[in-house]
């Protein structure tokens, strides 16, 4: 149908772009992962297991992943006790305003991460908006010091930048959902509370399972907001890499907890693609 | 006009023989500045098939729907009974509806969709199970209660809205075009089995259709709805052998229009002419193709003329055939035996068969 030159001019840099900037740097990490660094700092090109072995045996890596884990899965939580009401709303009761509404959820997302979480520091830290309000409404003595470097502070800023991303598929879900259904629903006797948890609920639960993987798994890789606002005890597994990729020069070591990561994220994405098919219905 | 409609409805429809059990009393509906339903007035009464039938547009659905309580009345009041409808939530109305894409619900199965209306008043389980078997058994779908709908055919789809809509013993089901996305057998099939299964549960329908010959094979009573107002409620056999108008005329089954001038009892159209007993001035009658007959059988009192067969169209057992008649004049005639070759055709038929019709006023 299509020329010879025509598929290959279509077809090739698309192909190019994911052999040189995805396949390669994957492949080098693989390789990476199985070397070692000499004591005089430089790479040894000497395959062995030694990194994996740290992984399992030195606490601190798989604790950070475990803390990281549960930060992911709280930012999850919140992501989606915020947008489902969210999506739920404007999918239908919003009439008119919707585009208006949608665009609200949005705009943020056009707003850089930097600064959203920079904005977070403002108004947490100890001289930040929230602490000299309290302050000055007598409401506290001394500005509160859970709030900014936390894992509260990192909660916190992760659900303001994920929860559009845990929106944005129920929305679409919620969107494809017949109203014709609704309507038969309350046509048998089902009230509105019934119509949600029966018909609703269950017919969103791809969207969920999407919104819920999108904010779970964006969080756990995530590096700036427990940088910026997480202090010591709000460390996450990415921070590690990160240091151990810079100041600690131990790019083996990196490179296995890179990849660590990697099969725990694309199990994860694997399952929901799993209950998303489970639960659709078209 | 509507009123005096409903009022000479014969039985079975008719109020005084059968208590009314729905009653919608000077309905209008608009959206915006589009006016969709004005003055609507319509008695249905208990175990009636009434059809609300109409072109797209005409406001049918709008009607149903306020029946079901997806739409409020802009003005006007539904009554069931000595209880009032439209200020009801349609959870709470005893009114089930058969919607025109079935609407099941696709992550539940054919069992649990029948069920769910029972489901959702909390009736016991045991009575659950067996209202929900008994209900897949009346429209033979107890072999698939497993299915999800997404698995069985169109034709079963429709069985399941079905039973589902049933199993509630609502006093009155609406149906909206329920028939539309069958095929044409299945179609016909399903019009008789509809029809003996409401024959069979006494209850009261209200089917919206465009389909008027649907109407005609179904309808105890057939309310026929133009732009938003009712042109006639009668019984098929009333609405087809006596339109009110020429609207009516024209859209149930075929008929010739002759615009007539009536002056000293003697109605005059294009040549043809008959004795007639209505005061003078322009008026349209209304004369069934079957009604025309092709020859002279020499009666006395009939209107004879002569003409040019122009087209011939074979259905079955009859045949249309139109005839030019010459001043401007052409009808249309249903045969049973073929004309064949035959050019020139001479055509008789009897004054009382022309229907006077009142002219359907024009409507936006």
């Amino acid at each position: 149908m299509f020329s010879r030159a025509y598929r290959t001019v279509v077809t090739v840099p698309p192909l190019a772009w994911v052999a040189v900037f995805l396949l390669l740097p994957y492949l080098l990490m693989f390789c990476y992962s199985f070397w070692s660094v000499s004591p005089a700092q430089t790479i040894v090109h000497s395959w062995n297991l030694d990194n994996y072995k740290e992984l399992f045996e030195k606490p601190v890596y798989w604790q950070t992943l475990l803390r990281s884990m549960w930060i992911a899965a709280r930012v999850m939580a919140f992501s989606l006790l915020l947008g489902y009401p969210l999506a739920y709303f404007l999918s239908f009761y919003a009439g008119r305003r919707k585009d208006l509404f949608y665009q609200m959820v949005i705009i943020p997302l056009w707003v850089s991460y930097l600064v959203r979480a920079y904005a977070w520091k403002t108004i947490l830290g100890s001289d930040g908006v929230l602490n000299t309000s309290l302050q000055y409404l007598h409401l506290t003595r001394h500005p509160l010091d859970f709030l900014l470097y936390s894992p509260f502070a990192v909660v916190l800023t992760l659900t303001h930048i994920y929860t559009p991303f845990a929106f944005l598929p129920i929305y679409a879900a919620l969107e494809h959902i017949p109203r014709n259904l609704v309507e038969a629903s309350h046509d048998l006797g089902a009230t509105p509370a019934q119509t949600f948890w029966k018909v609703i609920f269950p017919l969103s639960i791809p969207g969920v399972v999407a919104g819920a993987t999108f904010a779970f798994v964006l969080s756990l890789g995530d590096f700036l907001a427990p940088l910026l606002l997480g202090g010591p005890s709000g460390i996450m597994i990415s921070n590690i890499v990160v240091s151990l990729f810079g100041a600690a020069y131990n790019w083996p070591l990196g490179a296995a907890i890179s990849l660590g990561m990697l099969v725990l994220v694309v199990s994860l994405l694997f399952l929901s693609e799993k209950l998303e098919k489970k639960w659709s219905f078209s | 006009m509507t009123s005096t409609l409903t009022h000479n409805s014969p039985a079975p429809a008719n109020s005084t023989t059968k208590p009314a059990l729905l009653s919608i009393r000077n309905v209008a509906k608009t959206f915006g500045r589009n006016v969709v339903l004005r003055n609507i007035s319509l008695e249905i009464a208990e175990g009636e098939f009434l059809t609300i039938l109409g072109e797209s547009g005409s406001g049918k659905t709008t009607l149903l729907r306020i029946i079901a309580g997806f739409e409020s009345a802009t003005s006007g009041e539904v009554w069931m009974g000595a209880e009032r409808l439209d200020d009801q939530p349609p959870y709470r109305r005893r009114v089930n509806t058969v919607f025109q894409n079935y609407a099941l619900f696709p992550h539940l199965t054919v069992e649990q969709n029948v069920g769910y209306g029972l489901r959702v008043a909390r009736r016991p389980e045991a009575e659950i199970k067996q209202r929900t078997a008994d209900a897949l058994e009346k429209v033979k779908m107890t072999a698939h209660a497993k299915s999800k709908p997404s698995q069985v055919s169109g034709g079963q789809q429709q069985r399941v809205a079905l039973a589902r809509a049933l199993v509630n013993r609502p006093r009155l089901l609406l149906l909206d075009e329920p028939l539309s996305a069958l095929d044409a057998n299945l179609r016909r099939q399903m019009q008789v089995e509809l029809k003996s299964l409401q024959r069979e549960v006494g209850i009261a329908f209200v089917f919206v259709t465009h389909d008027q010959e649907e109407a005609m094979v179904m309808s105890d009573r057939i309310a026929l709805l133009r732009s938003g107002e009712l042109e006639q409620v009668a019984t098929p056999r009333e609405i087809y052998s006596s339109p009110a108008t020429a609207y009516t005329a024209q859209f149930i089954g075929h008929t010739n229009l002759l615009k007539c001038e009536i002056k000293n009892n003697l109605a005059q159209c294009s040549g043809l002419s008959w004795p007639i007993s209505t005061p003078d001035g322009p008026t349209l009658f209304s004369l069934r193709p079957e009604h025309i007959r092709v020859g002279s059988s020499g009666a006395n009192g009939t209107v004879r003329v002569c003409g040019r067969i122009l087209t011939q169209a074979f259905h079955g057992a009859t045949e249309l055939i139109r005839v030019d008649c010459g001043s401007g004049l052409v009808l249309m005639v249903r045969t049973s035996n073929s004309i064949d070759t035959q050019k020139e055709v001479e055509l008789e038929f009897s004054p009382s068969d022309a229907v006077l019709v009142r002219e359907s006023p024009e409507r936006i």
